[in-house]
């Protein structure tokens, strides 16, 4: 067939196919790029296409989610980010000091190393990040059934004492993969929480994600996002910590309400832009009698012309 | 699972520059056990709906021994195209494509204009044209604007004949959204209904739907949330003729899509707010602390 040659004449290159596969891979929905990359080798049919573009996006994609991996010895979970990230395989989790290894493609935690001094951040900041540390983890354990929280010092770690700035950032994540019941879904928030020394404040950028996969008989996904700020004031460690945790209780709490009344206008508000429920004249539409639309079989009535 | 068609589905422009065979070929024989092909729907099935194009347009590049497969197995977004007679726009599928051109329902010429086209016989071109202003008026009390187009054709195999109605709506504030609530919103539905043999007074029919279904409202206060979808739901009825084929088309589609809006809304949606409640259950905004 003409159309067959012509396929074989624009066959893909290499570079093609692994942008390609990229692609696929980096949009896969929450906690689904495995199953995406088993269904994307039997596509591929080359395993080296498949392995260079794997090797390139996994990491891209378990970073922009905030992947969470469990420790070997399941002592703990380390999270998978860019504010955590040490090299390309390796990563801090600052609670435990310790750096975990990091098998991208397979998602798993394969080693764990005591973290280097350089790695960490001074006593002084230390003493912030774990007062952080400890008020945004009583909060998440209140308002998450399964949520994982990680603070970092992303600026001025080596700072020793008062009289500079520094910025720590909060991470919060909470998965549900439930492919039984044909349902994944993931939040994350990220907060970037700087120290200005000079002004004595604290000023706060959140980032809220949500995404939510439903594909029982077909296929329905959620992507929502916001972002807020907010600022306190720089005190100490404790009443700092104390009042960024109520921040970012505050704040997500409001996004929650909001994505409650963003679902609770759907039916009958932004739906009905779409489809209406009922036809505007409120009734079922008369199928029986469609002839009254048909002007031209309306005027051959009256008229009596018709056969 | 998706129901499958006998009969290729609706494609689109992917078709102008593949160029296959002008005319719908049953593929009776697909490939189901075919890894490849299984594998690339199952990615069909995971990929956000609103990226269905260049997800398609890529396994096409990737898979071109399947290429026809796969444009008639996924729906993709209906595009549309201005008739130059009558100025009114009508939607493309596979269904009133001949070579590269499209015959329009208003004017029943083919856009790029095609010697020797395919046309349906005058008798099903005359219920095609009823069809068309019926569904004209339809559309509007359900959409409040938006495009619509039906096509009718003989079946080759048997004595009835097939129907392809489609909806394509642009609910933005930008376009049809008489309410202006959402930033970008899109509805395609097809509608592929088999009329069967009438045999004393009664015909069966099957009808194949699939809604495609986008939309995004951005507010500042609550930032930007985006559902979007796609089902397909099969009905089959025996009915009496009496009516006459286009009532009974016509109350199996509004039927039909009146399921598909209330599955999409409750259920779809639904499960997804579910998930993000089992996420992070929703609680009261504690009341306002004094900073230490």
């Amino acid at each position: 067939m003409a159309d067959e040659e012509e396929h074989q004449e624009s066959e893909l290159s290499d570079n093609q196919k692994i942008d390609i596969a990229k692609w696929f891979l980096l949009n896969s929905p929450p906690g689904e790029i495995q199953y995406v990359a088993k269904d994307l080798r039997s596509v591929l049919s080359d395993d080296n296409v498949y392995r260079m573009a794997a090797s390139e996006a996994f990491p891209f994609y378990n970073k922009t989610h905030l992947i969470s991996l469990q420790f070997p010895d399941r002592s703990g979970d380390v999270l998978v980010s860019s504010f955590s990230e040490i090299s390309e395989d390796e990563y801090l989790d600052p609670r435990t000091a310790q750096v975990a290894k990091v098998d991208h493609v397979k998602q798993m935690c394969t080693d764990i190393r005591p973290a280097k001094d350089e790695e960490l951040p001074t006593p002084y900041i230390e003493e912030y990040r774990c007062a952080v540390d400890a008020e945004v983890s009583k909060y998440v354990a209140e308002a998450y059934p399964k949520g994982l929280c990680s603070v970092y010092c992303v600026s001025g770690k080596d700072v020793e004492e008062a009289g500079s700035d520094f910025e720590l950032v909060v991470l919060i994540t909470a998965t549900r993969l439930s492919p039984q019941n044909f349902c994944n879904g993931s939040w994350r928030s990220i907060w970037n929480i700087e120290f200005m020394d000079e002004l004595q404040t604290v000023e706060v950028r959140g980032k809220m994600q949500v995404g939510a996969h439903y594909f029982e008989e077909g296929n329905v996904q959620l992507e929502a996002q916001h972002e807020c700020k907010d600022s306190t004031m720089f005190q100490s460690p404790d009443d700092s910590s104390f009042s960024l945790a109520n921040i970012i209780r505050h704040h997500e709490t409001e996004y929650m309400t909001s994505l409650e009344t963003s679902y609770s206008n759907l039916p009958d508000s932004t739906f009905k832009d779409l489809r209406r429920k009922l036809p505007v004249t409120r009734t079922l539409f008369p199928w029986h009698n469609t002839m009254q639309f048909s002007l031209t079989r309306d005027i051959t009535k009256e008229l009596g012309i018709e056969k | 699972m998706f129901i499958r068609f006998v009969y290729p589905a609706h494609t689109t422009r992917l078709f102008h520059f593949l160029q296959l065979s002008s005319v719908p070929v049953p593929s009776l024989f697909l490939s189901t056990a075919c890894l490849e092909m299984e594998a690339a729907l199952g990615l069909m099935r995971r990929m956000p709906p609103k990226h269905t194009e260049p997800a398609l347009s890529a396994l096409v590049s990737l898979l071109p021994a399947y290429s026809s497969d796969l444009l008639s197995q996924v729906d993709q977004p209906l595009q549309v195209l201005r008739d130059v007679d009558s100025a009114k726009e009508f939607i493309l599928c596979d269904y009133n494509r001949d070579a590269d051109s499209y015959r329009s329902p208003w004017s029943n010429k083919y856009h790029p204009p095609l010697e020797g086209g395919l046309y349906p016989s005058p008798e099903l071109r005359t219920l095609e044209i009823e069809a068309n202003e019926v569904f004209t008026v339809y559309r509007d009390q359900y959409y409040e604007g938006g495009t619509s187009s039906v096509y009718l054709w003989e079946d080759d195999d048997k004595e009835g004949f097939l129907a392809c109605f489609l909806i394509k709506k642009d609910g933005s504030k930008y376009a049809h959204g008489v309410r202006g609530y959402l930033n970008e919103g899109g509805w395609d539905a097809i509608h592929l209904i088999e009329v069967g043999m009438e045999v004393q007074g009664m015909a069966d029919y099957c009808l194949t739907s699939t809604v495609m279904l986008s939309m995004t409202t951005d507010h500042e206060n609550s930032g930007t949330f985006s559902l979007s979808g796609s089902i397909r739901r099969q009905m089959k009825s025996q009915l009496s003729v009496a009516d006459g084929h286009l009532c009974n088309m016509g109350k199996l589609i509004e039927e039909i899509e009146g399921k598909l809006r209330y599955s999409l809304d409750q259920v779809y949606f639904g499960k997804t707010k579910e998930m993000i409640w089992t996420l992070r259950p929703p609680t009261e905004l504690p009341s306002t602390r004094l900073l230490p």
